[in-house]
Order: C-alpha cells, then sequence, then structure tokens
C-alpha cells in the first residue's frame, strides 16, 4: 500500500491567468453564460513509499513543493494524501 | 576576457552567444555541459536562451537544479558577473539569484520579432557602454516572457534601481502598444540588488551584426568588456 498523494498548483489570485481567461471566453462563447471565471492550474500525482508516516509524506510533500512543484513568487498550492 | 557560456539539453541559443562573443566580440569563450560543475575560471558567465528541459514544469524550473547552477549560483554570490538572456532569464529567476518570475505572455502566443528597450539604467557592468535613454533594437523570441513581481518586490526593484532595460516604442517612449508580452510596466531586463546578475528577455546574442536585422547587442557586450577592463586596472 502506497501514498497516492494529489498536488494542485494554482497561480495566485494577484498573478495574470491569460489561459484561464482564454477559456473563459470560450466557454462564454459556447452558450456557458454562466461561468464568470476560470482559472487553469497544474495536477500532479504522487506514489510515495507506504512505509512512511501520514505527517512524514505531509513533510515530504510540503518539501517538494516549495522546492520544485510549486514558485512561491506566482503560485500556491494545496495536496491531499491517501493510503491506498 | 573569457566568458563561460552554460549549456542544458534544449538550450539553443549557446551557438548564438558563442559566435557573438568569440567571432563579433574577439573573446574567449568556453562552453560548460549541464552536468560539469566546474565553469572554468570565467570573468562572466552567460545563460543562453532556448528551452531547457523541454520548458517542462515551468520554464527554467529544471534547469535550476542541474549541477553546473550550483557553480554559477556561488559564482554569482562571490560577485561573479552572470548574464541570463531568454531562458537564462527564467533560469536565474527561479534559482532565486534574480526576484519575480516571468509567465505566460498575455497575447498566448509565442512572440518572435525585434522589439526597442529602452536602457534606464547605465550603472551596471552590463549597460555602462549604453547612454541613458538609449533605445536598442533587439530581439524577442519566447512564449513565456511576461514579467511578473508582487508589489512589494515591484518597490523594492525601483527603490534600487534594479529595473535596466524597458520595452519601448521606436522613439523611447514607454507605451502599452510597445509591450510584447503584458510584462508588469513594460519591464525588459532587471539586475539583482548587488548588480552583478542581469537577466533580459530580448537576446543580444541574436543582434549583433546589421546582417541579421540589429547590432545593437552588441552594446551589451561591450559593456560587459569595458566593466571588466576597469575592474582589471
Amino acid at each position: 500500500m502506497a501514498w497516492h498523494v494529489n498536488v494542485f498548483v494554482t497561480l495566485k489570485p494577484s498573478v495574470m491567468d491569460p489561459q484561464g481567461a482564454t477559456v473563459q471566453r470560450a466557454l462564454n462563447s459556447m452558450g456557458y453564460k454562466s461561468v464568470e471565471s476560470v482559472r487553469m492550474g497544474k495536477f500532479t500525482e504522487m506514489e510515495i513509499d507506504g512505509a512512511l508516516s501520514e505527517a512524514e509524506v505531509k513533510k515530504l510533500t510540503d518539501e517538494i513543493c516549495d522546492k520544485l512543484l510549486a514558485n512561491p513568487n506566482i503560485e500556491s498550492y494545496r495536496f491531499t494524501v491517501e493510503k491506498k | 576576457m573569457r566568458f563561460s557560456v552554460t549549456v542544458f539539453p534544449g538550450s539553443n541559443c549557446d551557438h548564438d552567444c558563442e559566435w557573438v562573443i568569440k567571432d563579433v566580440m574577439g573573446q574567449d569563450v568556453e562552453m560548460v555541459w549541464h552536468k560539469e560543475t566546474d565553469l572554468r575560471k570565467p570573468d562572466c558567465v552567460v545563460v543562453p536562451g532556448g528551452f531547457s528541459y523541454g520548458d517542462y514544469l515551468r520554464t527554467g524550473a529544471i534547469a535550476r537544479f542541474s549541477p553546473v547552477m550550483k557553480s554559477v549560483d556561488e559564482f554569482a554570490k562571490k560577485g561573479g558577473l552572470v548574464i541570463g538572456i531568454c531562458n537564462g532569464f527564467q533560469i536565474l529567476c527561479e534559482a532565486g539569484l534574480l526576484p519575480g518570475a516571468l509567465i505566460r505572455n498575455k497575447s498566448l502566443q509565442f512572440s518572435c520579432r525585434n522589439v526597442y528597450n529602452l536602457v534606464e539604467r547605465t550603472d551596471t557592468p552590463f549597460t555602462g557602454a549604453c547612454q541613458k535613454g538609449q533605445v536598442l533594437k533587439l530581439p524577442i523570441a519566447h512564449g513565456e516572457g511576461s514579467y511578473f513581481i508582487d508589489s512589494e518586490g515591484m518597490k523594492k526593484l525601483k527603490a534600487n534601481n534594479q529595473v535596466v532595460v524597458r520595452y519601448c516604442d521606436e522613439t523611447g517612449q514607454v507605451t502599452p502598444g510597445s509591450n510584447p508580452n503584458g510584462s508588469l510596466e513594460n519591464i525588459a531586463g532587471i539586475c539583482n540588488e548587488k548588480r552583478n546578475v542581469f537577466g533580459l528577455m530580448p537576446h543580444p546574442d541574436r543582434s549583433g551584426e546589421d546582417m541579421i536585422g540589429s547590432h545593437d547587442g552588441q552594446y551589451i557586450w561591450k559593456s560587459i568588456i569595458k566593466s571588466f577592463a576597469g575592474a582589471a586596472r
């Protein structure tokens, strides 16, 4: 049984997201007029050694996000941890 | 003067840098593969443009952890001159040697054309041979060149006069229309607080001779050589 970690990285609200804005305009022009905002982000799945404790996995994931998966200048992240 | 050009998998302006430094400016140049840690005693390190590691994750995010970048970091922290061009600028930001980040162009399009750049600061080793207010015609070629920094960071940049070049029109006016990528306040290039690290999105390596569209890139290389000669005296 390994830890399954799902990481979501998104642009901070203050950072312009032209890709999200373009997708929103496309949705609106397709008829989905109620879509008021779209922000694009990145999704990463990781499998981590099941021998680690949940606290260790969370600490490790924080470190990985801070160092590589997210750029703190422009992005924030959150993640879920599940054993299966 | 000896320049070392770092080479990553996916760098594609490393040879443009080699050409302008050696064939146009007549200086020595060493090419340093990303797995090496010996920079070969350079007087200036050049981190060139391209698509290091296929721009995976974020531009420059993977290259920043290459062995060679540890040496570049140490070299910069000792006061060594480092210039990052295009992808090199992105790498230096990811590495924390320069503040802020480069994000997707506002147009979402890859932009490849000549742009005009206003030299705002000449008190850097990279622009010392320019006149204040000089307009340089340099090419850009990027999809992620929109400079972003938070408002606190912007205050610091301005207070320390770290904004070195801004996108402008042919007459030197900094206008929204002359901003090719949505950069905050038309920022095209910045330096660090100590002024020994410089990053810019336009290419002084691809503008060394009129035959290829502009020779204005020479001003940047001349500045570096001039500052080195000054320091050696």
